[in-house]
């Protein structure tokens, strides 16, 4: 017998799957993810696929399968470079990688991912860099995030960023496009509630 | 005289930072091929792999705005970022085919007063000096011979993937060929489109430096002097983050990294400076004088 | 004449009566001008239901009879036949369709009803201005035209000529055999493919009803179910088949050796060649391409020594018109060009091979007599065979190409029993659903093979480890373990799946058959009508209508057979009259109308300037009778005055 507690969690969980699983059937291609076979061919041809607690594959199947303990709190996602290699060979035809940035939006947006996993602070900062001057500041964005995570590998970063700046590769000034403010406008139509960019998906 | 082709151009913020040499020699060795480049006026960054991770939406919103300002000069889009190409692509296609985020993103641009109507291409630097210019006009430029130069042609994942109609997903050959052009020797390179870590060298410093030192140490096993690379995030890869390979693996790499437009530029007779080679981290002055001989 | 109509409206059990009131459409009928009977009833197609109508025929003198009920392609030619017998002129009759078009898209009772009687409506005013039409009858020719001498054809030839009936059975290559002929074992009894085929070769070679006509195609094929005419072209072969006995002198002293295709380009031939030992017939070819007579004057060493003089290097093509009654094309497959899939290696990795270069090389009279070597000459310690290579993949074929799993089982079986190498089978899915094919796959787990359940991503030649050096490595995701293995073999076999043949669209061409969507030839039916097609009379058997085995292959080579027999049999054949008809009064001779009609029923007399249809091939599409400008076609039973009347009926 499972208590009611138990119950409402389970629910609380079901529901929760729901919303994760639609979310990837909503992005640009995202049902194909209904023809997995589960050929392993992503999980084969992902380069970083060896560091990941769940393949690929592992993932896409405990996604149709609802567990997304094993979805959010692995650092698959968070491991996967963007080179492609699974969505070009996917027999089914499945954006692999496209479903892995959903993911990490999911991740990122329910506040799940593990306070390890490093990535999201440099794409949070990344993304607050680009709203600032329109243009990445890339020495900002280093410096940012080597003090936010781990301020003594700061002291590991300086030889390469001397010899960086003495060959004049370490521009400190950022650029300021005009543009920031119409960016700022259009972003602001798009935006709505908890769920940014959920709405044209909702409307589905 | 009258320019082969016009485009527009987009650096990419990586190109304006940290890469400026890319930039520098772009430009040179549009400039000898005819090749008329205007920069877009007010670009802003494409978001890369690290705003999608975020917001889908604004994501595209942000290629939809640079291929809305391409498409009022009239003109395609040159790119010499892959990771911007895939961006900009993605949103070009994704556009096209899917009705609603058309419509999301369209109705996003009117409140700058842009509008999108999906005509632009956008095509990256070395797939349009290989298709445009082509092997006569190239060879017509040169002006010093590298004959003898060993380079392994470093493609990476974006120029090919994930939307193709470039060259081959697995075994490109556009590098290739444009070296051979240049007269120098491009070496068989089996992992010439795997992944080097990309962003991953930020966040999961060991796995990517992995990958790094994988191509080192196959190129350099196929007898590479150099690697030539078309993206500014590998070059930095392969090449300011050698040294942290060596620390890690007890490797003893010191192999030059230079973009292909470096190349190019040498061969047409322009300087080191000029093409922003002195701002390397590994020294090629060495190795390319070694096989530099002035033809005229 | 007044015309007396008979109405009756099926309940079709609940299926229509579910949604249309079927006694008050019967009830409307009855209003309706001409109509003297109308009746509803459960099943209107059951005997008593036939009788019904039969009787108001009878007694109640019917001119004309509508049938509300389903779809005319279930029952249309079953009330024809009942009208018919009670002495009516089948055409006579109309159907109206009040469940597949009514009662089977709506749940809307009122809708459907009106719905109901506007059909019937349209069916009685139509049926007004039918007129009798004879059904034609035309005799069928008993001679039968077999395109293709693989074991399909093979099979089909032999059923028809044992019967007694002539076979053409016209063959592209040299010899019959198709792929069969290189097989060296096959699932699962592991029968030796040569010894299974080769007597069936020569009973099509030595059969006094089959007249083989070999390095030939058909370039021509015209006519209709019964009489068919077909243009052949033989090729020459530069060598006298009467005088040839297939002694083999020429071969063996020809001087020049080139690739053999039949050895996928492993091993030689000569110039003057046949392609393998057992090949009917035994007469050899010259290819001419290489041939150092044809190429540069020279040699002829082949005349030298040929006995009975068979020689003749002034043979020229032959065409040959045959008259058939029946056509089966058996044209067979092709394999997939494994070099598409980059990663594998194929063409650019030494010692990854593909499943039928495997054959060759375990064949006893391959070009390594049997021995399973690599590139190096070496025996392999290591093997990985490969699962769906451009099969299952919307990259390449997205179909399943069915033989695969159970050849890749051959296949490893093959190597364990010649060498004691390790054998890796990298697999998908086991789809081993034969007689006999999960005791063959049974067989494969006992014999130690090692099953790696993951698609290979890639096989790659750079070494990530000691153990990897010089070897090529297959790196899979163990799905049923959830790790990336890389496992280094020495030789890499690609079980690569099947595909519709490089030529199929000038076939399909030639003999107007339609294709699926995996390009293979389409059947009329894929499961009551597997070996028939769109035309009557052209039937088609083996891997040419879908990816298949040897067992599935001959067994629709016998049902083509059986098929042809059976027409044969029949004497004759009817023809539908609802064809075009052209008034050559009306016709300004614009000359629109041949060109459009995809059957070539129509001609262009010259002398009276006008469009002729030929009736016997006419299908009764409509295409010219909606292209003519002038109106000067119409069809029978489908006339404007019978359309016009529908549609206003309808729109009243």
């Amino acid at each position: 017998m499972i208590s009611l507690f138990e119950e409402r969690a389970e629910r609380r969980a079901h529901a929760l799957s729901d919303v994760f699983l639609h979310a990837v059937y909503g992005i640009p291609g995202g049902e194909k993810i209904k023809e997995c076979i589960q050929c392993g061919t992503c999980s084969a041809s992902c380069p970083t696929s060896y560091a990941m607690d769940y393949t690929p594959r592992e993932i896409i199947a405990a996604l149709r399968a609802g567990l997304l303990e094993r979805v959010l709190k692995s650092n698959t996602v968070w491991l996967c470079a963007s080179c492609y290699s699974c969505t070009v060979r996917c027999p089914s035809g499945i954006k692999v990688t496209d479903i892995m940035y959903e993911l990490k939006r999911l991740a990122i947006e329910f506040g799940l991912t593990p306070k390890e996993v490093k990535a999201p602070v440099v794409s949070r900062l990344f993304v607050d860099i680009v709203d600032k001057y329109g243009r990445i500041s890339e020495t900002e964005l280093v410096a940012k995030f080597m003090l936010k995570t781990n301020p003594l590998s700061t002291l590991k970063m300086i030889p390469r960023a001397s010899k960086l700046f003495l060959r004049g590769r370490l521009p400190l000034i950022p650029h300021r496009i005009r543009g920031t403010r119409e960016l700022r406008e259009c972003a602001a139509t798009i935006v709505s509630g908890l769920h940014p960019g959920r709405t044209a998906r909702e409307e589905k | 005289m009258q320019a082969r082709a016009e485009f527009s151009y987009y650096p990419g913020c990586s190109v304006e930072g940290m890469n400026k040499a890319y930039d520098k020699s772009t430009r040179l060795v549009c400039k000898a091929l005819d090749i008329d480049l205007a920069e877009l006026g007010d670009w802003n960054c494409c978001g890369a792999t690290s705003y999608m991770s975020i917001d889908e939406l604004r994501a595209h919103l942000l290629s939809a705005r640079n291929l809305a300002l391409a498409e009022k000069e009239k003109k395609d889009l040159v790119v010499v970022c892959p990771a911007c190409l895939t961006t900009l692509t993605k949103t070009n296609r994704y556009m096209a085919e899917n009705s609603r985020l058309r419509r999301t993103i369209g109705s996003a641009l009117k409140a700058a007063n842009l509008q999108y109507w999906g005509s632009v291409k956008v095509r990256h630097l070395l797939e349009v000096i290989v298709n445009e210019v082509g092997e006569h006009e190239i060879k017509a430029r040169i002006k010093r011979s590298l004959s003898g130069l060993k380079v392994a042609p470093y493609y990476g994942c974006q120029l090919t993937r994930p939307f193709g109609g470039i060259d081959d997903k697995e075994f490109p050959m556009m590098l290739d060929r444009l070296l051979t052009w240049l007269g120098v020797q491009p070496v068989n390179f089996p992992l010439k489109a795997k992944c080097c870590g990309g962003m991953l060298m930020m966040t999961n410093e060991e796995v990517a430096l992995g990958l790094t030192r994988n191509l080192l140490e196959c190129a350099k096993q196929n007898g590479a002097e150099c690697i030539a690379t078309i993206c500014p995030l590998c070059h930095m890869n392969l090449e300011a983050y050698q040294g942290n390979v060596n620390k890690l693996f007890g490797t003893d790499f010191s192999v030059p990294i230079l973009y292909f437009t470096q190349l190019t530029g040498v061969a047409f007779g322009f300087s080191r400076k000029a093409l922003g080679i002195n701002e390397e981290l590994i020294p090629s002055q060495a190795l390319l004088e070694k096989h530099l001989e002035v033809l005229r | 004449m007044v015309e007396r109509i008979g109405v009756y409206v099926c309940h079709c059990g609940t299926n229509i009566a579910r949604t249309v009131d079927c006694k008050n459409v019967a009830d409307y009928a009855r209003s309706l001008p001409n109509v003297v009977v109308a009746r509803d009833y459960q099943y209107a197609c059951s005997d008593p239901g036939q009788e019904m109508i039969k009787n108001d025929i009878r007694e109640l003198g019917l001119t004309r009879v509508v049938v509300a009920s389903c779809s005319p392609l279930m029952h249309e030619p079953t009330f024809r036949r009942a009208v018919a017998d009670a002495g009516l002129n089948p055409f006579l009759f109309q159907m109206a369709n009040i469940r597949e078009q009514c009662s089977w898209i709506t749940e809307d009772r009122e809708m459907a009803t009106e719905r109901a009687k506007a059909s019937v409506a349209a069916a009685v005013m139509r049926v007004t201005f039918h007129e009798s039409l004879e059904i034609k009858k035309v005799p069928v020719n008993p001679d039968v035209l077999v395109v293709g001498g693989g074991i399909t054809g093979i099979e089909g030839a032999l059923q028809i000529a044992d019967s007694g009936k002539k076979v053409y059975l016209v063959e592209k290559e040299p010899s019959i055999g198709g792929f069969m002929a290189r097989f060296d074992k096959t699932f699962p009894t592991l029968d030796c493919a040569a010894c299974i085929l080769t007597p069936k070769m020569v009973s099509v070679g030595q059969h006094p009803n089959i007249e083989l006509l070999t390095y030939s195609d058909v370039v021509n094929f015209s006519g209709y179910v019964g009489n068919f005419t077909a243009q052949i072209r033989k090729r020459p072969r530069y060598v006298d088949e009467e005088k040839c006995t297939g002694c083999g002198q020429c071969e063996q002293k020809c001087p020049l050796s080139v690739p053999s295709e039949f050895e996928c380009g492993l091993g030689k031939r000569k110039a003057i060649y046949r392609p393998f030992p057992q090949a009917v017939p035994g007469t050899p070819v010259i290819d001419r391409e290489h041939c150092l007579y044809f190429t540069k004057g020279a040699c002829k060493v082949c005349v030298k020594f040929c006995p009975r003089g068979a020689i003749d290097f002034e043979q020229k093509e032959k065409l040959i018109d045959v008259q058939v009654g029946s056509t089966i094309v058996a044209t067979g497959f092709d394999i997939f060009d494994a070099s598409r899939v980059k990663e594998y290696g194929y063409g650019r990795l030494p010692n990854v091979i593909t499943s039928l270069e495997f054959e060759r090389l375990t064949h006893a009279s391959g070009p390594t007599a049997g021995k399973i070597l690599l590139k190096n000459g070496q025996a392999p310690e290591s093997v990985a065979i490969i699962h769906c290579v451009g099969s299952r993949d919307h990259n390449y074929n997205e179909y399943c190409s069915r033989v695969c799993c159970m050849y890749s089982l051959k296949t490893a079986h093959l190597v364990r029993e010649k060498t004691d190498a390790r054998v890796y089978e990298f697999y998908i899915d086991m789809r081993a659903f034969g007689k006999g094919y999960e005791e063959f796959y049974k067989r494969l787990l006992e014999e130690d093979v090692i099953f790696v359940r993951g698609r290979v991503a890639e096989v790659t030649d750079v070494a990530q480890s000691p153990s990897e050096k010089g070897k090529l490595v297959v790196v899979a995701e163990d799905t049923l373990l959830g790790i990336v293995r890389r496992v280094p073999v020495d030789l890499v076999i690609l079980s690569v799946g099947l595909e519709p043949r490089k030529d199929i669209v000038e076939v399909a061409r030639t003999f107007s058959i339609s294709r699926s969507k995996d390009g293979f030839f389409l059947e009329k039916h894929p499961k009551l009508a597997p070996v028939s097609t769109a035309a009557d009379g052209i039937f088609i058997a083996g891997a040419c209508q879908g990816p298949k085995d040897i067992p599935d292959s001959v067994a629709q080579g016998a049902a083509a057979a059986a098929n042809v027999l059976s027409l044969i049999d029949r004497k004759e054949v009817e023809l539908e009259p609802t064809i075009a008809i052209i008034d050559g009064e009306s016709c300004s001779g614009c000359r629109i109308c041949p060109g459009l009609c995809p059957y070539h029923a129509i001609n262009f007399d010259e002398e009276r300037k006008v469009a002729v249809v030929t009736a016997a091939l006419c299908k009764g599409c409509g295409v010219c009778v909606a292209a003519c400008p002038s109106g000067a076609i119409e069809q029978q039973n489908f006339t404007n005055r019978q359309l016009l009347a529908e549609v206003e009926a309808i729109c009243a």
